[in-house]
């Protein structure tokens, strides 16, 4: 009579013996620090895109027109000095869009230089208007001679050519983001080969006796990739967690400067909690797909690698 | 269904030296053996025994001439296909070669695992293997708990559980008593006589005469008999 056996077959049997490695133990740790690595890059990556985005809209074709004392009557015409302005650079060739700025927004434009509203303070705030101008177009000095009769001491600052600046500069930033992603991905690859390298050679002996029982090179390299792949996603989810609170205080960080989080009010009203939970919110969503993202790339890796380095060296048996 | 003509064989990169030190280990080798026949492959130690054996369970390949094994021309078969002919070989080593970590249940059900059979089917023939060769109470036991006979009749159980139609064994005997390798000579004819092609490397001269079967005798690399 046959005897039972005792407990039922666990789903998949370890016939490598490929839990009992050393160097795949230390794996998720090294692919951890990578997607670590990795979420800062995408971060910054993204953060850069998005400051070249903001910068390169207004580069080349913004310039702000600051009328002091906006409300007094002009010289002639009879509007207020402000609205004579407008109404004069809306007719001057070359001018795409003129807009008046509101107070609200003035307000939030000063906020982070004065620390509250220019009126708690008693500041008298120019009037200041926005032009875009059709690319190549400038004011010219006939036209800034017109402006200055119709309303003495107005100021015409042209921020082009600093945004062109800015905004090269961010897209390099973003350049070098990318590069570093492209490093820490081939480096989280260079480690996964070389953890599966050792599994290999410290498997030598079971490998040549599975494959001369007639194991396909398919199934011993699927085998090992189910191992990295697992152990590379884990190290990815490792690695996005602890890079989700330094992203977090980050986000705060930068909060006041990014224009959404004005209107939400400040930090020092709401207190730390609410403060830190409003970092939290101001992640942008892109980096809410990434960071997800992260253990599927790892785990993507681990699996290509794995699968390559295993056939490459099961070459070596005939 | 097993033909060998003008085989040559050495060994890759032995001597590191320029190619001249590559010395061939087997030489122009011409024989065939018909389905479901018995032979022992017999010569002196060194004299190529275990190289032909390799060359015939696909551990290696021929430096030269042509091999046609099961009916498969070895030189034109993919990876995969010569995977798919070593299921239809089963090996029985002189120091058996069965994993450690495995117990004796799993290393009997391995080559069914690998060749994708569905757990459910697995059990009762493993059991049933085992039985036949007289293990039915050390299923779960590892290899090192076991004796040198026992571990040979496990991995005798895992060269056929799947059923293959050739198969080999070099100095099955070796580390076996005189009972033992009896027990195990007739585990072999016993598998010879339902129709598996059998080839059994040994200089044990004492056990070829009780069980006589054509030769194949090898000599520095050559064959000098067949039959
Ligand atoms: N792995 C190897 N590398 C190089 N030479 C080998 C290797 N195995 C065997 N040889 C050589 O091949 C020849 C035949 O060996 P082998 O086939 O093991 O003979 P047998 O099994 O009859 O004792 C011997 O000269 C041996 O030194
Ligand atoms: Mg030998």
């Amino acid at each position: 009579m046959v005897r039972r056996r005792p407990a039922p077959r666990r789903a998949r049997l370890d016939e490598l013996g490929l839990k009992r490695a050393f160097a795949q133990r230390l794996l998720p740790f090294l692919v951890a620090a990578m997607a670590f690595l990795a979420a800062l890059a995408i971060a910054g990556m993204l953060a850069a895109a998005s400051l070249a985005r903001h910068w390169q809209e207004g580069a080349g074709a913004s310039l702000t027109v600051e009328v002091p004392d906006p409300e007094a009557p002009a010289t002639s015409g009879g509007l207020p000095r402000a609205a004579a302005v407008l109404a004069t650079l809306k007719k001057t060739p070359g001018v795409i869009a003129a807009r008046r700025l509101g107070e609200t927004e003035i307000d939030a434009l000063l906020r982070p230089w004065l620390g509250t509203t220019p009126a708690a303070l008693g500041i008298a705030v120019p009037g200041v208007i926005a032009l875009r101008l059709a690319p190549g177009m400038a004011l010219g000095a006939a036209d800034a001679a017109q402006l200055a009769r119709l309303a003495a001491g107005i100021v015409i600052e042209d921020h082009g050519p600093w945004l062109a600046r800015l905004s090269t500069l961010a897209r390099s930033l973003e350049a070098c983001a990318v590069l570093a992603l492209g490093v820490v991905g081939a480096l989280a690859a260079l480690v996964v080969a070389v953890a599966t390298r050792a599994g290999l050679s410290a498997r030598r002996e079971a490998l040549e006796i599975i494959h001369g029982l007639g194991a396909s090179d398919g199934y011993i390299a699927a085998r090992f990739a189910a191992r990295t792949t697992m152990l590379a996603g884990l190290g990815g989810v490792y690695g996005a967690l602890l890079a989700l609170p330094v992203l977090v205080i980050l986000a705060d960080l930068a909060a006041p400067f990014a224009a959404g989080a004005i209107s939400a009010g400040s930090p020092e009203a709401m207190g730390e909690p609410a403060a830190l939970l409003a970092g939290f919110l101001a992640l942008p969503q892109s980096m809410w797909l990434a960071l997800p993202a992260l253990p599927v790339a790892a785990a993507a890796i681990g699996w290509l690698t794995t699968q390559s380095t295993v056939r490459q060296w099961l070459r070596n048996l005939p | 269904m097993i033909s060998f003509q003008s085989v040559g064989f050495s060994y890759p990169g032995v001597g590191s030296g320029a190619g001249a030190s590559r010395a061939a280990v087997l030489q122009d080798i011409s024989f065939a053996i018909p389905a479901g026949g018995f032979r022992w492959l017999l010569g002196a130690s060194g004299a190529g025994k275990t190289s032909l054996l390799r060359l015939l369970y696909l551990a290696a390949r021929p430096s030269q001439g042509e091999a046609i094994i099961l009916g498969t021309r070895l030189a034109s078969t993919s990876r995969h296909e010569r995977a798919l002919l070593r299921r239809q070989i089963g090996v029985v080593f002189q120091d058996f070669r069965l994993l450690g970590y495995l117990s004796a249940f799993d290393n009997v059900a391995l080559p069914l695992r690998l060749a994708g059979r569905p757990e459910g089917q697995i059990r009762a023939d493993v059991a049933e293997m085992l039985r036949w060769v007289g293990l039915a109470e050390r299923l779960e036991t590892l290899p090192a708990m076991l004796s040198g006979g026992e571990q040979q009749r496990v991995a005798i159980a895992r060269a056929v559980i799947n059923r293959p139609r050739l198969i080999l064994a070099d100095e099955p005997t070796g580390n076996l008593d005189d009972a033992q390798a009896e027990r195990l000579m007739q585990l072999l004819a016993e598998l010879n006589r339902l129709g598996t092609s059998v080839v059994v490397a040994s200089h044990n001269e004492a056990l070829v005469a009780r069980y006589p079967a054509p030769a194949l005798r090898l000599e520095a690399g050559r064959l000098v008999a067949d039959g």
